[in-house]
């Protein structure tokens, strides 16, 4: 029973990680239906400028959490503006070619030597970690640190949501541009600030990998970006609430089936329970069907 | 007569096209590794071209062409294997099972992922790569000779270019008949507009998943002749990043263009090549110089290189209306 419920902190850890980057990913669909496939990048990009923040330049490492965080910002938004919005009003799959390219460039760019480098580094963590033992179960400091902080990002999150004006303009930029612009809200600039928090929250989700799982390279984005998405999808892309709740079913189902099945599978088993859930809710758990109009 | 004479320039066409290719093989201006180039760039028109059918003029949004590119690779690379006593006619047979095995397990996933739309569609089929992709990297445990992650080897090699040349043309030419079929024109529709096409009597059901089984049967072959092009076979070369590359070749070649996807296809392969040799000590910068490319193009042609355009010969003279007099021909 005590492995069980440690395989259940393993996969809250993972999914809470997952949650975060699924959020960016949500958001953006949200608002240009667009997957932003350049998402993950971002959010290796994260991982590294963190893990440089607290060991090159010895920052403590909460500022080096935001350094992460303002500079996945402002990558999200230059490569909004530059790569996204030339095709924002182009046939849907030139953005989405347009953002596989900006994921390509990320990669190869990140993986030049003077810049991070192609290798594996394995990330020495900033803080002691503390291990305690509760009836078997073991749980660090390091997992307590990952819940705190995305507890409290996604309660700021609710609040810019649903208490702000920008809020306001980007659950109305979501729902219909054209509208938006007739009341007023300036389209271009909420969505640039959309990208702009997605964008932070996966740099804050870079770093917690990092600490999560202390070893980081140029590709991380890859697997883990999509597998986040995944997650978006699952619980029903769009929906701030499903992101979250997709990315804690993955995590779950990904740490379970490691621990329980085959570790070789986990890939699999996740994407053929997200074919199935697709086929019985084409929109994700919480995703709302709509008909189509003619 | 158009007709005629449009097939007869064809014809001399790609006779004078095998001859260039053949002439430039012959003199050692094209090396046995540009060979393998020029064979994989063909591999790349075949492959390109059933996800053209999938999405360029069916509008079913696929992410996983390399799935069944990989599925008809590996169960061609098995049939050449086992039945490699018998020459060239297992080899052949190894064609036919390749195209089979995807067209069957594309039949078989169509019919219920086709179900989905859109985006949600790449998704469930990006999905499906993944699943694929972890089988094939376990295949060993079912048969040995798969190799699983170790990679497969000892599939018989074609040594001839003509193999890939007169597929790559038949598969075009097959392409071509499709597209402008009943069926073809049955998939156009349902691109354009699912609900009109169903009102006029197109059933979408049986029309994409027609469709489907077409373009994932093309990637069967494009895997068959994969795994006798390269004595080396690993999962990684069906992995999704895979299947991305088919997306593009399909989406810069314009959607719905025979002609760009083909040389869209053969461009798009040599270029890799030329980076690697072009950039020589800064060789690092070819996955940015490629991702560049990428992003630069399509914002400058968004609606793709070719889009919109179509190579004469393959638009048959009947479905062109020209305004012209009635005079007996």
């Amino acid at each position: 029973m005590a492995i069980f419920i440690q395989q259940i902190v393993n996969g809250l850890q993972l999914g809470l990680v997952y949650a975060l980057i699924a959020l960016g990913y949500t958001m953006v669909y949200g608002i240009i239906k667009l997957i932003n496939f350049a998402h993950g990048d971002v959010f290796m990009v994260g991982a590294f400028v963190g893990f440089f923040g607290y060991t090159v330049t010895k920052l403590p490492w909460p500022v080096a959490l935001v350094i992460a965080m303002v500079t996945c910002a402002a990558i999200g938004v230059l490569n909004e503006r530059l790569v996204y919005r030339p095709l924002r009003y182009a046939a849907k799959i030139s953005a989405l070619i347009s953002a596989i390219g900006a994921s390509f460039f990320l990669e190869y760019f990140c993986s030049l030597n003077f810049i991070f480098g192609p290798n594996y580094i394995s990330v020495t963590l900033p803080l002691k970690v503390i291990t305690w033992i509760i009836d078997g179960v073991r749980i660090t400091n390091v997992q307590v640190i990952i819940l705190v902080t995305v507890v409290v990002f996604l309660t700021l999150l609710q609040l810019l949501i649903f208490r702000t004006k920008l809020g306001a303009a980007m659950r109305t930029v979501s729902f219909d541009h054209d509208a938006a612009r007739l009341m007023g809200v300036d389209v271009d600039k909420t969505i640039s600030f959309t990208f702009a928090v997605g964008s932070g929250l996966a740099g804050i989700g870079g770093v917690l990998f990092g600490f999560a799982y202390p070893e980081i390279w140029t590709f991380l984005g890859v697997m883990t970006g999509l597998k986040a998405f995944i997650a978006a999808v699952l619980g029903g892309i769009g929906l701030i609430p499903g992101a979250v709740l997709g990315a804690l079913i993955m995590g779950q189902v990904e740490i379970m089936t490691a621990a329980y099945v085959s570790s070789q599978a986990r890939d699999a088993v996740a994407f053929a329970i997200l074919i199935i859930v697709l086929l019985i809710r084409p929109s994700g758990i919480l995703g709302r069907n709509e008909p189509e109009k003619i | 007569m158009d007709k005629n004479k449009q097939v007869i320039l064809a014809l001399v066409g790609v006779v004078v096209l095998y001859i260039i290719l053949k002439a430039l093989i012959m003199t050692g201006v094209l090396g046995p590794y540009w060979q393998i180039i020029l064979n994989y760039a063909l591999i790349y028109v075949i492959g390109g071209l059933g996800l053209s059918i999938i999405y360029g003029f069916t509008g079913q949004f696929s992410l996983g062409h390399a799935a069944f590119v990989g599925i008809g690779a590996y169960s061609a690379g098995l049939f050449a294997i086992t039945f490699s006593h018998y020459g060239a006619w297992g080899s052949l047979g190894s064609l036919v099972v390749g195209i089979v095995c995807a067209g069957v397990v594309g039949y078989l996933i169509g019919v219920p992922i086709l179900r989905l739309k859109s985006d949600y569609l790449g998704i469930a089929t990006l999905g499906f790569n993944f699943i694929v992709y972890d089988g094939l990297q376990n295949s060993d445990k079912l048969f040995p000779a798969m190799g699983g992650a170790q990679g497969m080897t000892g599939v018989p090699q074609f040594q001839t270019f003509e193999w890939y040349f007169v597929a790559a043309v038949l598969v075009v030419i097959l392409a071509r008949n499709f597209v402008f079929s009943t069926h073809g024109r049955a998939c156009t529709a349902i691109r354009e507009n699912e609900t009109a096409a169903n009102v006029v009597g197109v059933s979408p059901a049986r029309t994409k998943i027609m469709a489907f089984t077409i373009g994932c049967a093309l990637a069967g072959l494009a895997g068959a002749l994969y795994c006798h092009n390269y004595p080396y076979l690993n999962p990684d070369s069906f992995s999704f990043l895979e299947s991305i590359n088919y997306l593009i070749v399909v989406v810069l070649g314009g959607l719905g263009s025979l002609a760009g996807t083909v040389i869209t296809a053969v461009g798009w392969a040599f270029l890799l090549e030329l980076l690697r040799l072009v950039l020589g000590p800064f060789y690092a910068f070819r996955g940015v110089i490629y991702a560049l490319i990428l992003i630069v193009v399509i914002i400058v042609r968004s609606q793709g290189i070719f889009g919109g355009m179509e190579a004469p010969f393959l638009v048959p003279q009947i479905g062109r209306r020209k305004p012209r007099a009635i005079v007996g021909s």
